[in-house]
């Protein structure tokens, strides 16, 4: 009876903490710079304006990822590109469906999500040259570029690639540049600045564009897809707050380019504190700032932290509840046992993060999936000792207790748990371990605690901000095996 | 007390035991002797359902043991082996009080049967009761073993080399113990032992066993006098017992 109490209590627990009690609005973002600036300058523009709660789910990995979260309600909105829309969601390259109305037909249609009204600027692939060479041969288009034959050019490897990238684009306007090579990215600055090279790839915009002088050259034969950015929503969510709409509409074509390029680049020099850079840029624009918005960095890590274990502590949990009698009813069946043993080694080998983006079809991204993919990493070692600590007990104990009239459960109350307890809490401490470190990875399917942090730390290029995840993280973990040595010294019952 | 009809016991069609039969009267102790693998064990494993019978019948007090429910027939048989088995994580006062508790003695009757049962087995309750058995040397943790195994009085007690691992001073003083406790106790006792010195000395009878079978059954007198097969002559000649057995049994009483 108390035992059954028990269970329900825990069902009960998490079953509240799967619902949560308020609703909040939830908005995603991708992992870059930009995708950030825009999920927080929505963010801000909501709790300036409105009383709702807003929940961050920032850094989320990938279009897909993004999509998936929004098509099944774990987020309410993120900010999205136009072409990314057509090209990789819709996957048509027909032109008609890149077009603004018809894109938000489709989506209406087809996903019950619509795209407002698009921020301003294009942030399309583009042809950059230095400001000073243009100047000198005046070059202002593509057409313009393709007349000369003696620049050097390096692009990305993925825009090298890609048939909406150089080969498309050759074809279209019929370069015929000295040289093409493939570079990095973020190298390919580098390079032009030092001389090496005169044309590159960007994106409309980077803000090193404006930081390193080059010019934007225009797409006269409009050859690339127009990839204009726009909160995409669930029309649900819209009909739930009604005045959501008119807000996140407030900065509709109020950002062009330079505009864009100028926050990216305050953002990338300001690293974690971006959101700092979003109010600033609210503030002048007259919208009102609510007085201590911003979390300060000690809060947010102790947020986290106790989000952290808040999750590991959930999962391993639920990884006792249900591994130390399964390990009971295992030493009971030694035969089933090895295959149990099996399959659980099997799951133990899963890398982390296809196990987690396994679940998503499942379960979503958020709280539920991590919970279950940190449980199903916990159960196996809670699983092993259980079982071995019970048969590894020394025959001549087991036989007495048999030979004594002890009942099963006499047995295993008298007899087997004391003596298998050490052996059990050395599980309970690797799964612990494990569980906080794989728990950080929960992050990029939107679980928060400390790889939030460090996931926003490594898109922002923000040291600090990685390391404010990763040395809780470690702590945690330090500070956890220690306990839970302890514990095991404790209870060992051969003093 | 005890009868076993034409038992024999196979595992995966290898023999442990074949076509056994003999009878414990109450008080009597007979002692299983023979090397490893004759089967001893098994024997007397059966008696308290850890081993159960292919053919033939073990019968306890009148019933078989088949018909016995397992758990209440066990408690009402006392089991000592030679590894002892007292639960580390408990005192030796658990360890005795154990099968009181589980049967639902109160706490005040449980002491003062554990206070009885070490007086027993001559280790003061005030000395031993709380100390832990990684505390005891051999000797000790062997007789509280015997006094847990007397702990419900038993009328039939299991001893499975309960003595083999002492040292050979030690042995005989426990031995010279186990005999006054058992006159006192009046229990019917089956004992296994390879040893013979020990067999001849604790045995109101000796059944001797070979690779599963009885060669041969009498008192330690008639064995001494008269040997029916070669290898008990064979056996009893690999020792040379420096007393009878039967005089330092008599000295004890």
């Amino acid at each position: 009876m108390n035992r059954t109490r028990f269970i329900l209590l825990l069902l009960i627990l998490f079953l509240t903490v799967c619902q949560g009690s308020e609703r909040s609005i939830i908005v995603g973002s991708k992992p870059f710079t930009e995708n950030y600036v825009l999920a927080e300058l929505l963010c801000q523009l909501i709790e300036s304006n409105t009383d709702y709660d807003v929940e961050r789910k920032f850094g989320l990995e990938g279009t897909w990822m993004c999509f998936r979260a929004l098509e099944i309600g774990e987020i309410d909105l993120y900010p999205e590109y136009t072409g990314t829309g057509a090209l990789v969601i819709l996957k048509s390259e027909d032109q008609k469906d890149q077009q603004f109305e018809n894109l938000r037909n489709t989506f209406e249609e087809r996903f019950g999500i619509t795209w407002l009204e698009p921020f301003g600027f294009n942030n399309s692939w583009a042809l950059v040259v230095p400001e000073v060479l243009a100047v000198e041969r005046n070059l202002h288009t593509y057409s313009q570029l393709a007349e000369q034959t003696d620049l050097r050019a390096a692009f990305t490897h993925e825009f090298l690639e890609r048939k909406d990238g150089w080969p498309g684009l050759q074809g279209a306007y019929g370069f015929q540049f000295e040289e093409v090579k493939g570079i990095r990215h973020s190298l390919a600055y580098s390079a032009i600045i030092e001389g090496t090279i005169e044309v590159m790839d960007a994106y409309v915009t980077d803000g090193e564009i404006l930081q390193y002088d080059l010019r934007l050259l225009d797409d006269d034969r409009r050859f690339f897809p127009e990839y204009f950015a726009a909160p995409l929503v669930r029309l649900e969510t819209l009909w739930e707050f009604p005045d959501l709409e008119g807000i996140l509409n407030m900065f509709a074509g109020k950002i062009d380019n330079t505009k864009m390029q100028r926050l990216n680049l305050q953002a990338n020099e300001a690293g974690g504190g971006y959101p700092r850079v979003v109010s600033h840029f609210l503030s002048k624009k007259g919208v009102e700032q609510q007085i201590g918005l911003a979390e300060t960095r000690s809060s947010m890590i102790l947020r986290q932290t106790g989000r952290h274990l808040f999750l590991t502590g959930l999962a391993v949990l639920m990884a006792c509840v249900a591994g130390i009698p399964g390990g009971i009813l295992m030493s009971r069946n030694r035969k089933a046992a090895i295959s149990i043993m099996g399959f659980a080694n099997v799951v133990q080998t899963i890398p982390s993060i296809a196990l987690l983006g396994a679940l998503i079809p499942l379960l979503g991204i958020g709280f539920k999936p991590a919970i279950v993919a940190l449980f199903l990493y916990s159960i196996l070692p809670i699983l092993r000792n259980t079982y071995t600590g019970i048969v590894d007990i020394p025959k001549s104990l087991t036989e007495v207790a048999d030979a004594q009239g002890l009942t099963p459960s006499q047995k295993l109350t008298y007899l087997e748990l004391p003596q298998a307890a050490p052996v059990i809490l050395a599980g309970i401490r690797t799964s612990t371990v494990i569980c906080v470190g794989t728990g950080t990875l929960a992050a990029f399917i939107g679980s928060g605690g400390l790889g939030e942090p460090i996931l926003a730390g490594i898109s922002l290029n923000d040291t600090g901000l990685i390391l404010s995840g990763a040395i809780p993280a470690s702590l945690l973990a330090l500070i956890l095996d220690f306990i839970l040595g302890r514990m095991a010294v404790a209870v060992n019952p051969n003093k | 007390m005890i009868r076993f009809d034409q038992v024999s016991k196979f595992y995966d069609s290898v023999p442990a035991l074949r076509d056994f039969s003999l009878e414990a009267e109450k008080g009597e102790t007979v002692v299983l002797l023979g090397l490893s693998g004759s089967g001893k064990t098994t024997t007397l494993r059966m008696v308290n359902g850890m081993v159960t019978p292919s053919s033939g019948q073990v019968m306890v007090r009148e019933h078989a043991v088949s018909a016995w429910p397992l758990i209440e027939l066990r408690r009402s048989i006392g089991y000592v082996i030679q590894e002892v088995g007292l639960f580390p994580h408990w005192t030796v006062a658990q360890n005795v009080g154990m099968l009181p508790k589980v049967v639902g003695w109160d706490v005040q009757k449980t002491r003062q049967r554990v206070k009885e049962l070490l007086e027993l087995v001559r280790l003061p309750y005030s000395n031993y009761a709380r100390r832990y058995p990684s505390d005891l040397s051999g000797g000790e943790a062997q007789r509280v073993g015997v006094a847990r195994a007397l702990a419900l009085k038993p009328d039939i007690l299991l001893m499975d080399e309960p003595f083999g691992a002492l040292d050979a001073i030690t042995r005989q003083h426990t031995q010279t113990q186990f005999l006054q406790i058992k006159e006192e106790q009046n229990v019917t006792t089956l004992f296994v032992t390879h040893d013979i010195q020990e067999a001849f000395r604790i045995g109101d009878r000796i059944v001797i066993m070979k690779e599963g079978s009885m060669v041969e059954m009498g008192t330690p007198e008639a064995l001494l006098e008269n040997q029916e097969s070669d290898y008990t002559r064979e056996l009893l000649a690999s020792v040379t017992l420096g007393f009878s057995g039967k005089e330092e049994k008599e000295r004890t009483r």
